[in-house]
């Protein structure tokens, strides 16, 4: 099976600090690849370089076997590579909808949408309902509810609905359950689970070591500033990957 | 080495093993508990979804209050119609001032536009001979560039708005005594050689109730607005990026660009004023509507939208403007002094906001 997503030695420096050298990475289709490493490993680099936050200085990145480039993280949701911030990145004061639509708007057919740019909401609350409940979060009854009253588990859930609704090939997910309880972060677990079920790859990035073991299929190991190594979840324990992950245990050869 | 790992394991056992810890998964797995909430909760929520009850209410109140302490004077049709012409002019400013505000910004600097655009109305049509419709066009221009001026200033530069405008106030203030020389358009002279300029000014008697056209055009300029904000991707973004910039940003907006773009409208808002204000005081007057901005912004602070950004509503400001209109009628009629009216405008301004304060913490 191909990858669909490749980065190859990717490097990028700032100043005399080395952020990722020579990384590597690669994500197959409909898996979901957990991405791990100590702080200043250069995780969030790599992960910047492939949402397009980040420039790298060399390397390149390859989806569905094509080289791309971005220079923004819109050009990088352009090609279908999607990303949800820990910050999530939506409007408190919008509802659902106006949110799941942000920036890709669906205009009326015909004078109204074409002259007066009049949105077709009915269009657009369907649509978002329908993503919703495809996701299993039928249980948002208002479309129309705004953000902020939501709980943060059903905030990550429109971000993720968001991220996976427009032809994305691509999901990477930062940290999705740290600022979660541990019923919300369950429920985000599960969304994740929905969303490979739906052929969609994540590149998902934790802290949270028991998390990423219970939803990865492959687990990318990061340690100064390049892949360490890529350790199948069910072969390993979480404190080897710790281990791996500080430096106190040599990785496995492949 | 073996130690390391066993403290790794040791704290990997103290988290919190998810899927025992939560026994059977429930059915309904997905529903997101809202809790039982108390009546001032249940008030705060209906407040918070609607922002402009708050205005409606006190509009209401205040009309029924005055009705009261100043009995049938106040609600002749000659006072209520006095109202509606008074408020025309800080109502639009209101409606432009309430775009800015919506984005997190502040426009100190409408009033000055409003006169520096009536300025090149004026002048060009009365005292240059240039044909009136031209001349208003050029009015407009002015409108539009001040406002993308300002809104320039505040992407370009990263300065905030507050400072920006303050400054181009100033700056737009010294334009117009440059332009006019401190010399007033006599009413009589706009009349004889441009009196389209006071076509706003012209009024209609509807069964005693005298409107100016202004106040229809003010309406229809609400109504645009609120269109515009609610119906189209436009008005969604004026809202997104108010509410937070960075995400507008992350969801593929081009904040900075809209950002130009939303200055420039309430540029272009204010020019229309411009030439409704000179059918409304008939002259152009280059010390005109000095308090214009800080009336604005109060109309818009009492009309329940948000200094912060991101909340509130165009029909609010006209509302906001409308209690203003109120007050200072209903104070006079009762025989107060304008110190009070003073007073009970800036006791309904910390009032406003403090609503707004408590209504925000809902989405905490």
């Amino acid at each position: 099976m191909e990858p669909i997503l490749v980065a190859k030695n990717l490097s990028k420096k700032y100043g005399k600090v080395v952020a990722l050298e020579s990384a590597n990475l690669e994500l197959y289709p409909g898996e979901v690849l957990g991405v791990i490493g100590d702080n200043g490993a250069g995780k969030s680099t790599l992960i910047k370089v492939l949402c397009g936050a980040v420039i790298p200085d060399s390397g390149e990145i390859l989806l569905d076997g094509k080289p791309v480039t971005f220079t923004s993280p819109i050009e990088a949701r352009t090609l279908g590579i999607e990303t949800v911030y820990q910050n999530l990145a939506l409007s408190p004061a919008l509802s659902i909808t106006d949110n799941m639509f942000l920036g890709r708007e669906i205009r009326q057919k015909g004078f109204m949408g074409k002259f007066l740019k009049f949105l077709d909401k009915k269009a657009m609350a369907d649509e978002a309902r329908k993503r919703l409940s495809e996701l299993g979060l039928l249980t948002i009854q208002n479309i129309n509810q705004l953000v902020e009253t939501l709980s943060g588990g059903q905030r990550q859930g429109v971000a993720v609905a968001r991220a996976t609704s427009f032809g994305t090939k691509v999901v990477i997910m930062d940290e999705p359950t740290a600022a979660l309880g541990v019923k919300e972060s369950r429920r985000v677990l599960e969304l994740i689970s929905e969303v490979r079920a739906r052929g969609i790859p994540i590149i998902l990035i934790s802290h949270n070591m028991p998390h990423v073991f219970e939803v990865a299929d492959r687990i990318h190991v990061h340690r100064l500033g390049t892949r360490l190594c890529v350790i199948d979840p069910k072969k390993y324990e979480m404190s080897d990957a710790v281990a791996f992950m500080t430096g106190a245990k040599e990785p496995p050869q492949s | 080495m073996n130690k390391i790992s066993d403290d790794i394991s040791k704290d990997l056992k103290d988290q919190p093993k998810f899927s025992s810890d939560l026994g059977e998964k429930d059915q309904d797995h997905h529903t997101f508990d809202v809790g039982e909430q108390s009546t001032l909760k249940k008030i705060q929520h209906f407040l918070h979804g609607n922002p402009t009850i708050v205005p409606v209410i006190i509009l209401i109140l205040s009309v029924i209050g005055f009705g009261f302490i100043a009995g049938g004077k106040f609600f002749s049709a000659f006072n209520l119609s006095l109202i509606v012409q008074q408020v025309t002019i800080v109502g639009i400013l209101a409606a432009a001032q309430t775009l800015i505000i919506l984005t997190a910004g502040i426009d100190l600097s409408v009033a000055a536009m409003m006169v520096l655009a009536s300025v090149f109305m004026g002048k060009l049509s009365v005292e240059m001979g240039i044909p009136t419709l031209p001349a208003i066009a050029v009015g407009m221009i002015s409108g539009v560039a001040t406002g993308a001026f300002n809104g320039l200033l505040v992407t370009r530069l990263r300065l905030p708005p507050f400072i920006v405008t303050l400054g181009t106030w100033n700056i737009f203030f010294a334009l117009v005594i440059f332009f006019t020389g401190s010399q007033s358009i006599r009413s009589s002279d706009i009349e004889i050689n441009a009196p389209l300029l006071h076509f706003w000014g012209e009024r209609i008697n509807l069964g005693g109730f005298v409107f100016t056209y202004g106040a229809f055009l003010m309406i229809g300029i609400f109504v645009f607005l609120w269109f515009l904000l609610n119906k189209t991707a436009w008005g969604r973004h004026v809202y997104a990026i108010g509410d937070d910039k960075d995400a507008a940003e992350l969801s593929g907006i081009r904040t900075d660009r809209m950002l130009v773009s939303i200055y420039a409208v309430a540029g272009l808002v204010v020019a229309i004023g411009a030439w409704v204000s000179i059918g409304r005081v008939g002259s152009v007057s280059p010390t005109s509507f000095y308090e214009g901005n800080l009336d604005s912004i109060t109309a818009v602070v009492i009309g329940g939208t948000s200094l912060f950004g991101g909340r509130g509503t165009i029909i609010g400001s006209l509302f906001g403007a409308l209690i203003v209109g109120v007050f200072s009628s209903g104070l006079s009629i009762a025989g107060l002094d304008v110190l009070w009216q003073r007073f009970a405008l800036g006791c309904l301004i910390i009032i406003a906001v403090g609503i707004d304060q408590w209504i925000r913490k809902v989405s905490n």
